[in-house]
């Protein structure tokens, strides 16, 4: 029987960038704010110090900072057909946990969606023809615009420090940057990071090839700052371990180098770490959340009672937990209704590892940060003409080789032996002179009927509940797009002057065991109709409307990005709706 | 029977504090505010509060003196265990005589010596202040002394040698800025108690001012303008650092951190300028040029340092601005005594969070990954390389560690 706590004004599941963002918000108006989190506390001197931080066999082969799947997992099938089975341990994804959620150890890569990505069905219908999109695929508008999340990009922008050329702003096209942004009202704070010798070769071939290349927007800081909140961040290094990683530097934004320290200083705020919270509850009439039910290291459960629940868990947990505690209805692929679970997606990643003359190119790859690199953005999203080629979506490219470490990024020619001494040789001879872009064609992955999330009616968690079930697989449209992509890129080094380019395209099925990214989204989509999404668009439950929930789970289908920027700015675009018109007058924001 | 005994008790009790309340006089706001302002100058909060304690001034905190371990007493206005039955002469006698209630001596781990220089008036308004928080019943045993040092008839000694009362005098020749730093240095703010060197006894070396000491395991620098991290600070960056505990130079950690978070970073920004004008007008001696590192250990040293402190010190020691500190000019890294640099590598150190300044950075421990010869070598190069300090013996950090090992605290 759980044991009930006093009632706080605000309940946050997960204390990641969104919790820590919106508790900050929330309890900067003045309410009485706890947020829960499952993992550790997590501090940067004692938790990942310089000394350890760069320890590549801990942190990324034995995925010290991520959830154990002993401690929860998912089961996972490519069609509905097929019976699922539990991930036993992490591949295509890396789940976060701990106080910091995956802003602890993401690449830092900091981008904005493009305007066409918030109106997505509504621009391809009107450029291309309704008839143009695959018949399953089930795309949809946002609900919010891009001009309405400007601001909010900002704030958070100016929160990370991130290093950037502007590419537009308010409408004026800025010379190194990237042309195909939306308007922007202002610069980054701080300019771009400086690039090594492989990354500006890259740059200047894409010059020449007739594209625009621009630096990678980053939250490895090119130089010290200073946050709106006060807390202050490093220069980075270049040392070349971000992702995967915690920043033993304070060079890398996350919320414990930009908001935890601003956040724990405010005496209306709690934070509950090692808190695995089970259920989110309702009253007797469904409508209202009462709170939550958490299980404490102890093994004892708690009742946290609440007026607000704020759900900022990571995108696949969000999408659990409502499916558990009986929120919104369940998504139905067969009949096609419900909302919980639908349009998941994941991401369309690609790669071209390429080879060059070692006696003319010295690379020193171990000269990185997470995201540094020269993109282009003439492949993204609809930047260019999809008509003649038969899909839509797209993705940025980019020579974003973001380490050298020394287990995982050793490559070798195709056809080297796997291990023994011509494989040694062949690290010793390529190392300098191989480039193996950590993001390369970074692709959107659009949605689809069959692909989403529900529960598994076989396997249980600790607490004989059912584990989240995916059913992922790529679409023809996806496969195409991905192709396409891949070959564009490559072209980019051969005019570098690569002697040998090695295109390794994502082809179906999706591979669970194969990293990609950690960008699962959707599930528990915004949008503007109650019947084809869980939330408004300010990311309130339309059936729980004192229930906010956060995270990349609110996208409709995925852009050809990085979340983090989207994710943030949402959770900025919410924390001001509850700020400036839920607390006036708490109830549905929008009426259905 | 027992209801009956408990409701004359606190009758007696509500007609004992109504008559106690009327010398502290809780109806002066003004006082109030003042006496607050001063309980923050005089950090009482320090040593009467068990850190992150919801019971401010309760009592309880061990103080290491290097005589034993003395534990703070209740100042909060319980009247069993606190200070609620005390008279203001009995309190003004404790704080600016070193007199108990009982007429007995107090230990100079209450820094009586320096609140001497503070008008009863002041005091009246701390205690004003006091009266005003939660009274909490904390009976504490305050002495842990061996014999003969729990004997506090020696203080009475004690005190002829090294107490000298005295109200603060203004010196009519300086500005009022300078004596109002004076007046926060020498009196409520008792910066000497940790800053100026001591005696066997423990009392002040009273002609070496503010010339540097050690203490619970962190040395407490020069902080005249002769040597020492003021000797390159303007007035601005001791303000600054005494408002936010940075500056471009430095970070507070430990006691100094303790210092900023319940006392420095609470006062007026006027009051922080006072007290660096004031201390940059007080000549020390001027640092010895003398070094005779080997080679050979700055060699490794050197090696250590680009290995484990270059990240976030760089790789010419100056940091990062209010967030790593420069070590060419690090409060603690110059110094004769080696013992803050050796107990932060070993230990590492977490610097203190202020409104002003939130981030509160932290250096990691290298004791576990760094023997003693390693140790000694990498603080030689930091003391050397970039100025001018006697090395470090490998002994001296193996004494460190075994004694950081020991430390409850």
């Amino acid at each position: 029987m759980a044991r009930k706590l006093p009632r706080k004004d605000v309940v946050i599941v997960g204390l990641g960038w969104t919790g820590s963002i919106m508790a900050y918000e929330l309890a900067d108006a003045g309410l009485d704010v706890i947020a829960i989190e499952r993992g550790p506390w997590r501090n940067t001197a004692t938790d990942y110090p310089p000394g350890y931080a760069a320890d590549e066999l801990r942190y990324r082969i034995r995925h010290e900072l991520f959830l154990s799947p002993s401690q929860t997992t998912f089961t996972f099938r490519n069609k509905m057909s097929e019976a699922a089975l539990p991930i036993r341990s992490w591949g295509a994804f890396m789940p976060p946990n701990g106080v910091g959620g995956g802003g602890v150890h993401w690449n830092a890569e900091t981008w904005r969606f493009l305007p066409s990505d918030f109106v997505l069905k509504t621009h391809l219908t009107e450029r291309y023809g309704a008839n143009f999109l695959p018949g399953d695929m089930t795309i949809q508008d946002w609900g919010v615009t891009y001009d309405e999340l400007e601001p909010h990009y900002d704030k958070f922008e100016y929160l990370c420090g991130t290093s950037g050329q502007a590419g537009n702003i308010n409408g004026t096209i800025m010379d190194g940057g990237n042309p195909f942004e939306g308007p922007r009202a202002r610069a980054y704070p701080n300019p771009p990071q400086d690039q090594p010798f492989g990354h500006t070769l890259f740059g200047k071939a894409a010059r020449d090839l007739g594209y625009k290349p621009f630096p990678q927007p980053s939250g490895n800081m090119s130089r010290p700052y200073q946050n709106p909140l006060g807390v202050r961040l490093g220069p980075c290094t270049y040392c070349g371990f971000c992702e995967w990683f915690g920043c033993g530097n304070y060079s890398k934004a996350s919320p414990q180098t930009t908001v935890l320290p601003a956040l724990v200083r405010k005496p209306n705020f709690t934070a509950r770490d090692n808190s695995e919270v089970t259920r989110i509850n309702l009253d007797s009439s469904g409508k209202r959340a009462t709170g939550v039910t958490f299980v404490d290291a102890a093994g004892d459960e708690w009742e946290q009672p609440a007026d607000l629940v704020v759900l900022s868990a990571y995108t696949i947990f969000n999408v659990q937990l409502l499916l558990l505690s009986g929120i919104g209805k369940a998504y139905d692929p067969a009949a096609n209704t419900g909302v919980i679970g639908r349009n998941f997606t994941h991401q369309t990643i690609s790669d071209v590892v390429s080879f060059f003359d070692p006696a003319k190119f010295v690379f020193n790859p171990f000269i990185a940060s997470g995201a540094i690199g020269m993109c282009i953005d003439e492949f993204n999203g609809d930047n260019f003409d999809h008509g003649p080629h038969g899909f839509v979506g797209g993705g940025y490219m980019g020579h974003v080789q973001t380490n050298g470490r020394p287990i995982e990024t050793t490559p070798v020619p195709p056809g080297t032996p796997l291990w023994g001494a011509a494989w040694k040789k062949a690290v010793k001879e390529n190392y300098q002179s191989a480039i193996k872009p950590g993001t390369g064609v970074h692709g959107s992955m659009y949605s689809y009927r069959d692909v989403y999330v529900d529960l598994d009616p076989t396997y249980k968690d600790r607490f004989n509940r059912p584990l989240a079930r995916i059913t992922m697989d790529f679409h023809d449209n996806e496969i195409k797009q991905n192709k396409f992509l891949t070959d564009k890129f490559a072209e980019i080094f051969q005019a570098m002057g690569a002697k040998q380019v090695h295109k390794e395209y994502r082809k179906a099925p999706y591979d669970i065991t194969k990293y990609q990214t950690t960008h699962l989204c959707g599930g528990a989509i915004m949008g503007t109709d109650s019947n084809t999404s869980a939330l408004n668009r300010y990311l309130q439950s339309w059936d729980v409307p004192n229930l906010f929930v956060l995270g990349a789970s609110a996208f409709p289908q995925n852009a050809g990005y990085n979340p983090t920027g989207t994710v943030a700015a949402l959770a900025y675009w919410t924390a001001d709706a509850i700020r400036s018109k839920y607390l006036r007058n708490p109830g549905q924001l929008i009426n259905a | 029977m027992r209801r009956v005994a408990k409701l004359a008790l606190a009758m007696l009790t509500l007609a004992a504090s109504a008559g106690g309340a009327a010398s502290a006089d809780l109806q002066d706001f003004a006082s109030v505010e003042r006496g607050r302002y001063l309980a923050a100058a005089a950090d009482c909060g320090s040593c009467h509060t068990i850190p992150g304690s919801d019971h401010p001034f309760s009592g309880g905190r061990p103080i290491e003196t290097p005589f034993g371990v003395l534990v703070a007493p209740n100042i909060t206005p319980d009247r069993e265990t606190g200070i609620g039955a005390w008279s203001d002469d009995e309190f003004d006698a404790a704080v600016r005589k070193g007199v108990r209630r009982d007429g007995k001596r107090l230990y100079p781990a209450m820094p009586f010596p320096y609140f001497a220089r503070m008008a009863r008036e002041d005091v009246m308004d701390i205690r004003a202040y006091l009266s005003t928080v939660e009274p909490v019943h904390n009976p504490v045993s305050v002495n842990k002394l061996p014999f003969p040092l729990n004997q506090r008839m020696a203080m009475t000694v004690w005190d002829r040698l090294y107490f000298m009362p005295g109200e603060f005098r203004k010196q009519p020749d300086k500005s009022k800025e300078w004596n109002r730093g004076a007046y926060l240095v020498e009196g409520p703010g008792h910066c000497g108690a940790c800053h100026t060197p001591k005696t066997a006894l423990g009392g002040d070396k009273s002609d070496k001012p503010l010339q540097g000491y050690t203490l619970q395991g962190w040395v407490a620098p020069d902080i005249t303008s002769g040597q020492g991290p003021l000797a390159a600070w303007s007035a601005d960056d001791i303000a600054q650092y005494l408002k936010t505990g940075h500056n471009r130079f430095a970070a507070a950690a430990g006691l100094m951190g303790e210092v900023v978070d319940l006392s420095t970073s609470k006062l007026s920004d006027d009051d922080t300028k006072a007290i660096a004008a004031y201390l940059k007008d007080i000549s020390g001696p001027k640092p010895a040029a003398d070094s005779s590192a080997d080679s050979h250990v700055m060699a490794a040293g050197s090696a250590i340092y680009q290995d484990l402190c270059s990240a976030c010190h760089k790789s010419d020691g100056t940091g990062v601005p209010n967030l790593i500190p420069n070590l060419a000019n690090a409060a603690t890294v110059k110094t004769d005594d080696p013992t803050t640099v050796l107990r932060v590598v070993l230990q590492g150190a977490q610097s203190v969070a202020t409104d002003k300044e939130p981030t509160g950075p932290a250096m990691p421990a290298f004791g576990w990954q760094l023997n003693d010869a390693q140790v000694a070598a990498v603080a030689t190069y930091v003391r050397n390389h970039w100025g001018k300090a006697p090395p470090v013996s490998e002994d001296e950090a193996k004494k460190e560690r075994a004694q950081l090992d020991a430390r409850t605290n």
